[in-house]
């Protein structure tokens, strides 16, 4: 009988710890004044340094020290006054050099946290995380296996090796342990992880996308059992990439481990790889084994001795907090909780703000993004702000607001903007969608529709006013219906002497 | 003028237009022809783009350019520097035939000079030895007696010089491969403070105690070419962003009235043969009769700094020759499509090193697993700092200190190559140099009385102080020079075949 997830948290406690890589956007390497651009031609990125050739070596890319005290600063961390790199020792052929220059028991910033929120069973429920460590690191390059079955050095027929990767700047983002999280864990994984992309993402220090690599997770999990009191062993899910995954990775582990102590077994202590189909977790590397990388100061470089003026300057030029922001325009803007979450979960914050700095309403400008536009977007598979500009979508906002459109014509309007028919004015005059608001037009209509109705005009004269809908009906027809049917009805009572 | 004359003066020669820089390079060839099968100095002769250098500067210097100091000068590099298109082999099977696709900082310096490269010279591989005995392309002979060794681990530079095949060398100093080949062929060489000159494009044996200096056959000649190379490189992190110190001028100036110079106890005594001591005393005579005052220190660290030195270097090494798995560039061993990269890796070192080289990767990866860290690594560490501490005491009461370069004259190439620790052993006085990362020179001061072959006389001077080095080593050369009517080399027999 093996155990669900609900019957494994009754029994044990999880206790997790993450680690995420992120690639820094930086313009050039860690060490080297190589592009760092994404999807080049294999190794046209790279040079004698980034190739670890003979005699070459690393200079330290001073852009990327500002981000990783960013990022510190960020995460409340302290910044140490003087860090090193090391060398951490092992052969494999995507490591030029055959060690990593990476930073090791010298960090560039320690000890901070980042509040997380999630939605519990009983509303919203808040964890603090608490991080001890900031590093920064260089990448490696990528090897890509050709043959045999698995995409796995063994086996395969032949490896082709591109170092274009090779040496882009890496801040690694270690937690303490996160205990007490109970049935939440997987969720306070993603959060957590969510959180800090938000984070990275408003210090515009990476590009953060999951799906091309430059923000990896690695879950680390250990069990309990409940009253226990001690810690268990933990497997350690590398290179995670997606917040799905995160939480059905974290989710899958206590399934996995439950069930394997449930048995009697214990458990090795080893590095996983997430499986994205089944959301289980296969065997890598054990760490029993333990490998020896000969840690090293790095004799090539000097120490990272940051200015604390500079890093001072750099604390003021730090953003708003992602969490405070949301707060405070969820205040501003009067909306609820769901909503905001629909809003933040869609990555439209941002661009809702901005329709709402050119003058749109909030409620006007979350509908629009999150309704018509989105849907037309996730039909075709593109951003929302791919289909329509945030000036256009305002424009439309502001022409209805002000009577020259109503909402049936503006639909009508954006549909036409993104069908690559110009600005909503272009759409406008060429479809002719403008709403008859000219007194004069539409006095000629009323008029009409009187000499037509005689005996409805002389009922609403005496006094009978919903006999006027009937009037107000053809004035409608007359104009196609672009007229407003409300001004329709003031200028037909007030001609009546109504 | 001649080959054997001094840089200077063929600088001189040229920029009067007596020689041209075609003819200067062809006179070195023509020398190297007829004595390197016996000396074996070159591993490399780059004829083509040295010939084309020479030629530049020669039209340069007729269409009235101006032209620096050492323009068409020849000069032999060591074969551990990166030279764009020209092998660089470091005297290992590991690198044969490879080609660097860049030039490093002390050859981009050396060409913007108009400096004419002559080719490479041999060493032991790697930069790991004291005889020249460990290259993967034999033995280079010490121009004073062929059977014996030139000094390592840049001995084909040093010999290159005192065979008259080039004026000028490059060779680099880790624990005294500068040093100790210029003591037993008996010329000059520099090496500069940690950080003075560019490692840039330096094939790295020991990252923290690597320097590459001036080698050459008087004081000022190295004084010349040390101005050329040195300077601050935004390429290497370790590069000291300070003005060179005037080391030109310091090697002119002739005068050491009043300076206080320092003999470090610890390095003499035991260990040290007697004709070595007894050249370096009669040389420290010549200092008081210059007017400078001798005082004796003492360094008691020293004691543990070859201990140390062969932790950290080992370590470091073990680290920087990991790149060597015949991925990229260099040698490839066993690769027939169908054993896999690890085993083509493990294939290619074992057959690409030598045994010393091996010896030290193994030491260094010993002494830096978890475990053993502390106890080899980490207490080599702080002897280093012991080390500085001796010296910075010794600063406080001296100007510069001064010791034998090497224990002995050059031994007979094969008598200690099965013995590595008496090999190291010849390291003892120019390791502490490389420890602190502080200047080190060795001129001649004579030649032992027992076998007649020269005696290396060491000066060392304060981090960023290299020219205290050349005043004192300007004025004692001076000093000796009119003592014996002529220059060391003059007492040498004459190579066979030679000019
Ligand atoms: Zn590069």
């Amino acid at each position: 009988m093996s155990l669900n997830y609900d019957q494994a948290i009754e029994k044990y406690e999880p206790t997790l710890g993450l680690e995420v890589h992120v690639e820094l956007n930086t313009k050039s390497k860690m060490f080297c004044g190589c592009a760092t651009e994404f999807g080049a031609q294999p190794n046209t990125q790279t040079c004698p340094v980034c190739l670890g050739l003979p005699g070459a070596l690393p200079v330290v890319n001073k852009k990327a020290i500002e981000s990783s005290i960013l990022i510190g600063l960020a995460l409340n961390c302290s910044i140490a006054p003087f860090s090193r790199f090391a060398r951490k020792n092992y052969f494999y052929p995507d490591m030029p050099k055959n060690f990593q220059t990476s930073q090791y028991d010298e960090p560039i910033c320690v000890n901070g946290f980042l509040d997380v929120e999630i939605e519990a069973d009983d509303g919203m429920k808040s964890f603090r995380i608490e991080i001890e460590r900031v590093h920064m690191e260089e990448d490696t390059g990528k090897s890509l296996h050709v043959g045999g079955s698995t995409g796995r050095i063994h086996g395969a027929e032949y490896s082709l090796l591109d170092y274009n990767r090779a040496g882009i700047p890496l801040v690694e983002i270690v937690t303490k342990i996160v205990p007490n999280t109970g049935k939440y864990a997987p969720q306070v994984a993603r959060a957590y992880v969510a959180a800090l992309r938000d984070i990275l993402r408003s210090l515009n220090v990476s590009d953060v996308k999951m799906e091309q690599g430059s923000l990896r997770c690695d879950v680390n999990l250990s069990l309990s059992k409940i009253g226990s009191g001690k810690l268990g062993t933990r497997s350690e899910t590398k290179n995670v990439n997606s917040l799905r995954s995160v939480e059905r990775a974290a989710a899958g582990e206590v399934i996995r481990q439950a069930n394997r102590l449930e048995a009697g077994e214990r458990i090795v202590q080893e590095t996983r790889h997430f499986l994205e189909e089944s959301g289980q977790t296969r065997p890598g590397r054990s760490k029993e084994q333990a490998e020896d990388y000969r840690y090293f100061p790095e004799p090539d470089l000097v120490p990272v001795a940051p200015d604390a003026k500079w890093i001072e300057e750099l604390r003021k030029t730090l953003p708003e907090k992602p969490a405070a922001r949301r707060k405070r325009l969820q205040t501003a803007w009067s909306v609820p909780d769901k909503e905001m979450a629909a809003m933040v979960n869609a990555e439209l914050l941002d661009t809702v703000e901005e329709t709402v700095k050119l003058g749109a309403d909030p409620t006007k400008a979350r509908s629009w993004w999150l309704g018509e536009v989105s849907r037309v977007a996730n039909d075709r598979g593109v951003l929302p702000t791919e289909l329509i500009s945030v000036k256009d979508i305002a424009q439309v906002i502001a022409l209805i607001a002000s009577g020259e459109l109503t909402d049936k014509l503006a639909r009508q309007v954006v549909e036409g903007v993104i069908a690559g028919e110009g600005s909503p004015s272009d759409v406008i005059s060429k479809r002719g969608l403008k709403v008859v608001s000219d007194d004069s037009a539409l006095m000629k209509a009323i008029e009409d529709a009187i000499a037509a109705q005689p005996d409805t005009a002389e009922r609403v004269r005496g006094g009978n006013i919903p006999a006027a809908g009937a009037l107000i009906g053809a004035v409608m027809k007359a104009t196609g219906g672009q007229a407003d049917a409300a001004k329709v009805r003031e200028l037909l009572l007030k001609h009546l002497g109504q | 003028m001649s080959i054997r004359d001094n840089a200077s003066v063929m600088a001189a020669a040229l920029a009067n237009k007596e020689i041209s820089a075609v003819e200067l390079a062809n006179q070195h060839y023509e020398q190297i022809a007829s004595v390197d099968k016996n000396v074996h100095a070159f591993l490399y002769l780059d004829k083509e783009g040295a010939l084309a250098q020479a030629k530049e500067v020669d039209k340069k210097r007729a269409a009235g350019e101006k032209l620096s100091p050492l323009a068409g000068v020849p000069l032999a590099l060591k074969d551990v520097m990166t030279q764009k298109g020209v092998p660089t082999t470091c005297g290992s099977k590991m690198l044969e035939g490879w080609r660097p696709p860049y030039d490093s900082t002390v050859v981009t310096k050396l060409k913007s000079a108009g400096i004419v490269i002559l080719g490479k010279t041999n060493m032991d591989e790697f930069a790991m030895g004291s005889s020249t005995e460990n290259s993967a392309f034999g033995p280079t002979h010490n121009p004073w007696d062929l059977t014996r060794i030139p000094g390592g681990s840049g001995g084909g530079s040093s010999a290159s010089l005192a065979a008259y095949e080039a004026p000028l060398a490059i060779g680099t100093d880790t624990g005294g491969s500068i040093r100790q080949p210029a003591a037993v062929t008996g010329t000059v060489g520099v090496k500069p403070t940690y950080g003075g000159v560019s490692r840039y494009g330096l094939v790295a044996f020991s990252s923290s105690l690597d320097q590459a200096g001036p080698c050459a056959r008087t004081v000022l000649d190295a004084a010349l070419l040390h101005q050329v190379i040195a300077g601050f490189d935004p390429k290497d992190s370790t590069s000291i962003n300070q003005a060179v110190p005037d080391v030109v001028a310091a090697a002119k100036k002739l005068d050491i009235k009043g300076m206080k110079i320092g003999v470090v106890k610890q390095l003499a005594g035991d260990g040290y043969q007697k004709g070595v001591e007894s050249k370096f005393n009669e040389a420290v005579a010549e200092l008081v009769k210059l007017g400078a005052e001798i005082i004796e220190v003492s360094c008691p660290n020293f004691e543990y700094a070859l201990a140390a030195y062969y932790l950290i270097a080992p370590s470091e090494c073990s680290s920087n020759l990991a790149r060597f798995d015949s991925m990229r560039f260099g040698l490839r061993i066993g690769d027939d499509g169908v054993k896999g990269a690890e085993e083509v890796m493990n294939l290619t070192r074992q057959a690409g090193f030598g045994r010393e080289v091996k010896r030290r990767i193994i030491l260094g990866t010993y002494a830096l697993s978890s475990g053993y860290y502390d106890a080899y690594y980490g207490s080599a560490q702080k002897v280093r700092t012991l080390i500085k501490r001796d010296f910075d005491a010794a600063f406080e009461k001296c100007d510069v200190l001064i010791s034998p370069t090497a224990p002995t004259t050059a031994f007979k190439i094969g008598e200690k190559s099965n013995d590595p620790l008496a090999m190291y052993l010849n390291d003892i006085a120019t390791i502490p140099v490389n420890m602190a990362g502080i200047g080190g020179m060795s001129l001649p001061c004579g030649l032992a009385e027992e076998d007649n072959l020269p005696v290396g006389f060491q000066i060392m001077s304060p981090a960023m102080k290299d020219d205290r080095m050349y005043l004192v080593g300007g004025a004692l050369e001076a000093a000796l020079l009119s003592k014996w009517g002529k220059p060391i080399l003059d007492f040498a027999p004459k190579l066979a075949g030679s000019k």
